[in-house]
C-alpha cells in the first residue's frame, strides 16, 4: 500500500458528501415513469462512486470510460436525463464544470472542404469540462455518400473521446434501430461507449401524469371531465403519426391553453376569478383535431394511399 | 534579450499548470480568451497575428490549452500571448495579456540613430536576430 493513501472508505458518507443523493432524488421527483432508466442511472452512480473510492485508495488509476448512448423514441426524456447526468458526473468529480452542450449534425459538420474540423473543434472546446450531447448522432454518418464531411467529424470525435477522457463525456442519442446501425458501421464508437441506456416509451397513464405535472408547473388544473378527455386524447394521439411522447403532450397542452384563453375571452361577461382563469375544461381538450382523426394533411395523405 | 511584456512579465515564465489557472481566472470573469503570436516583439507592434477566433463561450480552460498546444506546434519559435477581452459596455477592451511562449533564442533590439536638422538626432529601435 502506498504511503499517504486512504486506508478505509465509508461509502455511505461518500454518497452523502458527494451530493449524488440530491441528483438521484431530483431524478425520481422530476421524471415520471422511466423506471429502467432510473435503475441504470442508479447503478452507474454506484459504480462511479465505488470507482472513485478505489482510485482514492490507489487501487486503480485509469479514468473509466464514461461515454454513453441514449436510445429511445423522441420525447422520452433523453435530453433531460443527459442534463441530470452532467450534474451527477460533476458531483462525482468526473467532469470539472458539469455543463451540457447539446448539438446536432449541423453544429459539427461543415459545408465545404476544411470547414468541418474547425467547426467540430469549436464545439469540443466549448464542451470541455462538461458533457457533449449529440442528438440524432447517426446523421453524422451517411453511408451513401463516401465524400460526406460527417466522416471527418467522426474521426475528430473518436480521437477526443479517447485522448480527453478526463476532460469531457460524450453522450450520443437517437432512435434505437438507427443508433444500432450507426454503431455497426462505426465500430470505433461502439468500443468507446461503455453505457447504453434504452429509454422506453411512456404508457398512457404516465403521459397523463406528465400532462398534469406540466399543467401544475404553469398553474393550471384539469377539471374531472377534462382529465378524462385528456386520457382519451393520449390514447388516440398515440395511434396517429408523428407521436413524440412527452413532447406531443407539451404541444397539445400549449394548444389547449390557447383554446381555453379563447373560450374565456369570447364567453365570459363578468369578472373572472383565479379558478376560472386556471381551469381547463373538457371542451378545451375535445376541440383538438386529434378527435376528428388527426391533422388534415395526414388524413389527405392516408386517403391518397 | 528577454522580452518583458504584459502581466507577470517580471516573473519566471509560467508553466502550463499556472497558465491553466490564469485562464480559469479569465473564464471566471466571463472574459473572452484569444491567442496571438508574432515574431516581432517590438513594443510598438500592437497587432499580433490571431490564432483562430477569440473564444467567447468556453467554460473550461482545457479548450484554451488545446489551442495553445496547437499554436505552439505550428509556431514554436514565435512569441505567443494569451489575451482576455472584456466585452461589457464601457470596458470593451483587453483586460489581461501575458506571454506563454517565447523562442529559444530571443532577438535583440538594435538602435538606429539618424541625424536630422543639423545636430538633432532621431532614434529608432528594431528587433534583430
Amino acid at each position: 500500500m502506498v504511503e499517504g493513501t486512504v486506508q478505509t472508505v465509508d461509502l455511505a458518507a461518500e454518497y452523502e458528501a458527494s451530493g449524488v443523493r440530491e441528483v438521484l432524488e431530483e431524478l425520481d421527483r422530476e421524471l415520471i415513469g422511466l423506471a429502467p432508466v432510473k435503475q441504470r442511472i442508479r447503478e452507474t452512480a454506484a459504480l462511479l462512486l465505488v470507482d472513485k473510492a478505489r482510485r482514492e485508495m490507489g487501487l486503480s488509476q485509469e479514468t473509466p470510460t464514461l461515454h454513453m448512448s441514449f436510445t429511445g423514441n423522441p420525447g422520452t426524456g433523453k435530453t433531460t436525463v443527459a442534463r441530470m447526468m452532467a450534474g451527477l458526473l460533476h458531483r462525482l468529480g468526473y467532469v470539472r464544470k458539469g455543463h451540457l452542450v447539446s448539438v446536432t449534425r449541423d453544429d459539427l459538420v461543415g459545408q465545404y472542404i476544411g470547414h468541418t474540423a474547425p467547426k467540430t473543434k469549436e464545439v469540443l472546446k466549448r464542451a470541455m469540462g462538461g458533457v457533449l450531447f449529440i442528438d440524432e448522432a447517426y446523421y453524422l454518418y451517411k453511408p451513401d455518400n463516401e465524400r460526406d464531411y460527417g466522416q471527418e467529424a467522426i474521426e475528430i470525435l473518436l480521437q477526443v473521446m479517447e485522448n480527453n477522457r478526463d476532460d469531457l463525456v460524450v453522450i450520443m442519442a437517437g432512435y434505437a434501430d438507427r443508433m444500432d446501425r450507426f454503431f455497426a458501421a462505426n465500430p470505433g464508437f461502439r468500443s468507446r461507449i461503455a453505457h447504453h441506456i434504452d429509454f422506453p416509451d411512456y404508457s398512457d397513464d404516465e403521459l397523463l401524469r406528465i400532462s398534469q405535472s406540466m399543467l401544475e408547473g404553469q398553474s393550471y388544473v384539469f377539471d374531472p371531465e377534462a382529465e378524462a378527455a385528456m386520457a382519451e386524447y393520449i390514447a388516440m394521439r398515440r395511434m396517429q403519426p408523428h407521436f413524440a411522447n412527452a413532447r406531443s403532450i407539451r404541444n397539445a397542452l400549449d394548444r389547449v391553453r390557447l383554446r381555453q384563453a379563447n373560450r374565456l375571452f369570447s364567453e365570459s361577461k363578468g369578472p373572472l376569478d383565479a379558478m376560472a382563469l386556471s381551469t381547463i375544461t373538457a371542451a378545451d381538450v375535445r376541440a383538438s383535431r386529434v378527435f376528428q382523426g388527426g391533422l388534415d394533411v395526414d388524413r389527405m395523405r392516408e386517403a391518397a394511399e | 534579450m528577454r522580452i518583458t511584456q504584459g502581466c507577470f512579465s517580471f516573473l519566471p515564465d509560467l508553466n502550463d499548470e499556472q497558465i491553466n489557472k490564469q485562464v480559469e481566472y479569465i473564464l471566471g470573469k466571463e472574459w473572452a480568451v484569444s491567442l496571438e503570436y508574432t515574431d516581432d516583439p517590438h513594443p510598438r507592434n500592437t497587432y499580433w497575428e490571431m490564432w483562430g477566433h477569440p473564444m467567447f463561450d468556453l467554460r473550461d480552460a482545457k479548450g484554451v490549452m488545446m489551442e495553445l498546444d496547437e499554436c505552439r506546434k505550428a509556431h514554436p519559435e514565435s512569441y505567443i500571448r494569451i489575451q482576455a477581452f472584456d466585452n461589457t459596455r464601457g470596458f470593451e477592451t483587453v483586460m489581461m495579456s501575458f506571454i506563454v511562449n517565447r523562442p529559444e533564442v530571443e532577438p535583440t533590439f538594435h538602435m538606429q540613430r539618424t541625424d536630422v536638422d543639423g545636430r538633432s538626432q532621431r532614434y529608432a529601435w528594431d528587433a534583430r536576430r
